[in-house]
């Protein structure tokens, strides 16, 4: 008779996830007397607790219910909203996670920051009420959350329908929700129809429930909002007896004597057994606990499975809905016209194979919008990251967002995260001055970082400013130097500084901080980048702050490319790294020590790589001299291709080599074309890469050669 | 009395065989596109229904001289028999010959010497109808890290 609960658990998850994501918000953001927020926080964590209740995760409801006891003080103005509470509560929120986490896979979360954090919940509440009133002492000990003086004795009928647990509604959790208010005695009367006429997934009981508990009629129907509608629920005031506090075992014993028939799988258990705080597990000073567990608990994030679900607003699907109509409207034109065909038709025929390409269009890039998420979903932890960081460094920063409604793949947003993170804590720590030194600076004592996000062309553009001190371009260049990076003497373009920043084991900072500073990091920022087929890009100005640029292709499944031609090959170069094509002028070529072609591009010199060479191709056209130059960028580095013919321009859809073959230099993908056959995506930094180890490798042989003439 | 099926395809004068449950299909070969720096017996990439396969020319792969192509050309379609890797790849051979049930007990072991052949290819000989098929090991053939040697290069 049991419903499969487990087919809910995924959303509940997500249900979860939203909502520990509007708790964060709403706590960063919350003002003493907002009390819409403050709601809206109270709302998330009850539902949280009911629906963790309802999947039996133990740990998540007992633990919810004490920030939920905390949270209710704080509405009802009992409590001052101070913030060392929202830091409580901020770390409650990420222990809530942490155990719908452990509960997804099954497990019991050991994590001591669990621990630390219940303890600290439950001084808090006890600090309060013992403030409150003095007779509450033993309740506050109890951690129940008898707050107040006046408790009110209630009578509730609860009368449920029979179809009651068909609906997935169990009584015994509303039971428990009620236990949890106050002192409850329930008495329990069944009416079982005679026994052929028994319905074993039916429910014939019935329950007489006597609270005591400072709580109002509200708060009381609020337990029973599920199954408002399938049951008789009268609820009367008896009368507001004075503070008396009930033995907790009384409680116990009240439950236990309430008869139980036997349909009933389990008894009602003691609501202070579920409250009792978890046991903190040999709690450490809490900071050292907190830093040591972090990095394990990305891990679990990191190993968990894509939940690979969506969420699509309906208005996607509405329109996808729409353009599949149409497409069905042109198909059976189509066919209706096919049916007799001569001449006379071809126009029609012509106009109706035009609406086809339309509608595949449409279709097209609908369904790739369903990808589409507004990047406030990689953004969302940005409020809490630099919150946690600014009390770190104690350095006062103010974050603002722009443009978190635009849209990003959701493969691409879900590996961006991290580099953002790493790039927004760079920032905080290196990125804005120490207050004192801000005011000494003539600037604000509050530093500002700012997280921008819009499309540009086919890109999307994500920029993270602050206005800080900026990069040191002479520490940089030195450091360079004395890692060997960058040889003496050599004069470097501004982004070519900066673009050593890049570079593996490169940290500028003077103290490595456990924020950052130690120097990775930031050349796993440009990988991740570039595997995404994006770049970066860093603007600095000394004692304004710096920018950091990143661009994204929209989706990682579809490219815009230009077609090019070498041989009889053809080629995609993707459109993103193209700076400009041009035909080569003999005037502007220069070739350096023999082999290395160099055009002359306005006032850079680009180097020509003849991609026939690299790939070992017959080629129509040998001679750089009027041949076409495709100028791409890759890692700040501009080189020209030489093509022999620039063909279209397309979208195409990116296919894996390695599937079936493996990976090949300088190629990164394939992709198929509209007469159905396969063309190569070619890779500019890997094709740059590949040109740098053949120039290597002749000098080499160029070495070797003179060493043996001189012996 | 285990038997199991295989098709055969001729090679240089030789019978081989596979087992037929990796045989997806036999076309013609079409237009391939080259790959750049590739080994020799790799003849390129071509699109069936929007996968990506690689052609690789068995006489060549097996050290012999490869034919010219026309439009006889043939290639035999193989998948993976093992389910985790979907690996797919097209062998062009001389010609299809025949489908053989193959018993069990008539499968004798491959020499270990005097072929030109990898013998990790090899999964034995049998004898049919006074004939005798070399039977090709899908699992190692199908292999990508056996089937395409690394570092090989066409230079």
């Amino acid at each position: 008779m049991s419903i499969d609960l487990s087919q809910f658990l995924p959303s509940f998850l997500e249900e979860s996830d939203e909502g520990l994501a509007l708790m964060e918000s709403g706590l960063l953001d919350l003002e003493p007397g907002d009390d819409e927020s403050i709601n809206a926080i109270f709302r998330a964590a009850h539902s949280i607790k009911g629906g963790a209740g309802t999947f039996g995760f133990n740990q998540v409801t007992d633990f919810t219910h004490l920030v939920e006891t905390l949270l209710d003080e704080m509405r009802d103005g009992r409590r001052e909203i101070v913030g060392a509470d929202i830091e409580i509560l901020l770390k409650s929120v990420d222990c809530i996670r942490l155990l719908i986490e452990a509960e997804k896979v099954g497990e019991t979360c050991e994590d001591s920051r669990i621990g630390h954090t219940t303890d600290l919940l439950n001084q808090t509440l006890a600090l309060s009420d013992s403030s409150n009133e003095e007779s509450n002492e033993q309740a506050s000990v109890e951690s129940t959350n008898v707050g107040g003086s006046s408790q009110t004795s209630w009578q509730i009928e609860f009368i449920p329908e029979h179809h009651l647990v068909q609906t997935g509604n169990d009584p015994i959790f509303l039971l428990n929700a009620l236990a949890d208010l106050g002192e409850v005695s329930i008495r329990c009367q069944s009416q079982l129809p005679a026994f052929d006429e028994l319905d074993p997934e039916e429910l014939f009981l019935t329950w007489q429930i006597e609270l005591i508990a400072d709580v109002d009629e509200d708060e009381i129907r609020e337990i029973f909002e599920w199954v408002e509608d399938e049951c008789q629920l009268n609820i009367t005031k008896v009368e507001t007896v004075e503070q008396v506090l009930a033995e907790p075992e009384h409680i116990a014993s009240e439950n236990t004597e309430a008869p139980v028939p036997q349909i009933e799988p389990e008894p009602v258990t003691a609501p202070e057994a579920s409250i009792a705080p978890t046991s903190a597990p040999a709690a450490s000073t809490p900071a050292t606990n907190d830093k040591a567990n972090k990095p394990a608990a990305k891990a679990t994030v990191k190993a968990k499975p894509d939940a690979g679900s969506i969420r699509v607003g309906v208005d996607k699907v509405d329109s996808l809905i729409n353009l599949v109509g149409e497409l069905v409207i042109t198909q059976s034109m189509l066919s209706e016209l096919g049916n007799n065909f001569d001449l006379t038709k071809v126009e029609r025929l012509n106009a109706g194979l035009e609406q086809l390409l339309q509608n595949t269009k449409e279709l097209q890039e609908s369904v790739m919008r369903i990808r589409m998420l507004p990047i406030s979903f990689a953004f969302n932890r940005f409020p809490r990251l630099v919150h946690d960081l600014s009390l770190k460094t104690g350095k006062q920063v103010d974050l603002v967002i722009n443009g978190e409604q635009t849209e990003l793949d959701k493969t691409v947003m879900e590996q961006i995260g991290d580099p953002l993170v790493h790039l927004v804590r760079n920032a905080v720590d290196h990125g804005i001055e120490a207050g004192e030194q801000r005011i000494a600076n003539g600037k604000p004592a509050q530093g500002t970082i700012t997280l921008d996000a819009y499309h540009q062309g086919g890109n999307i553009v994500i920029e993270i400013s602050d206005d800080g001190g900026g990069i040191n371009r002479d520490a940089v260049l030195n450091k360079a130097i004395e890692k060997g990076v960058v040889e003496p003497g050599v004069t470097l373009t501004d982004s070519q500084v900066f673009d050593l920043l890049f570079e593996p084991g490169f940290s500028t900072a003077k103290q490595v901080s456990d924020i950052s500073g130690r120097g990775v990091g930031m050349d796993v920022v440009k990988r991740n980048i570039q595997a995404l087929g994006g770049r970066i890009q860093v603007e600095s100005e000394q004692g304004q702050g710096s920018t950091f640029r990143v661009y994204l292709p929209l989706t990682l499944a579809i490219l815009d490319g230009q077609l090019v031609k070498v041989g009889d090959q053809v080629y995609v170069i993707p459109l993103i790294s193209i700076v400009e094509s041009l035909q080569a002028k003999a005037e502007l070529i220069n070739t350096v020590s023999g082999d290395l072609v160099l055009y002359r591009l306005r006032e850079d010199n680009v180097p020509v790589l003849p991609v026939y060479q690299l790939f070992n191709l017959p080629a129509d056209n040998k001679d750089v001299e009027g041949c076409l130059l495709v100028v791409v960028e890759a890692d700040g580095q501009k080189v020209g291709l030489m093509v022999d013919d620039l063909l279209a321009q397309q979208q195409v859809v990116i296919k894996s080599l390695e599937d079936n073959y493996q990976q090949v230099d300088g190629i990164s993908g394939a992709t198929i074309l509209g007469d159905g056959s396969v063309a190569m995506i070619i890779d500019i930094p890997g094709i740059i890469d590949m040109a740098l180890s053949h120039a290597r490798d002749k000098q080499d042989q160029f070495y070797q050669s003179m060493t043996q003439e001189h012996v | 009395m285990e038997e199991q099926e295989y098709l055969t395809f001729m090679l240089d004068g030789e019978e081989f065989g596979v087992d037929i449950l990796c045989v997806q299909e036999i076309r013609v070969l079409t237009a391939v596109t080259e790959l750049p720096n590739k080994p020799h017996y790799l003849k390129g990439v071509i699109n069936l229904r929007g996968v990506i396969i690689p052609i690789v020319d068995l006489r060549e792969r097996f050290g012999k001289q490869g034919l010219s192509y026309d439009e006889q050309t043939v290639i035999i379609i193989l998948k993976s028999p093992n389910p985790a890797d979907n690996m797919v790849v097209g062998l062009v051979v001389d010609r299809v010959a025949e489908v053989y049930k193959v018993n069990r007990d008539s499968v004798s072991a491959a020499p270990s010497f005097g072929s030109a052949i990898d013998n990790s290819f090899l999964a034995g000989l049998a004898k049919v109808e006074e004939k005798l098929i070399l039977l090709l090991d899908m699992n190692n053939l199908l292999d990508q890290q056996k089937l395409y040697i690394q570092g090989e290069l066409a230079s």
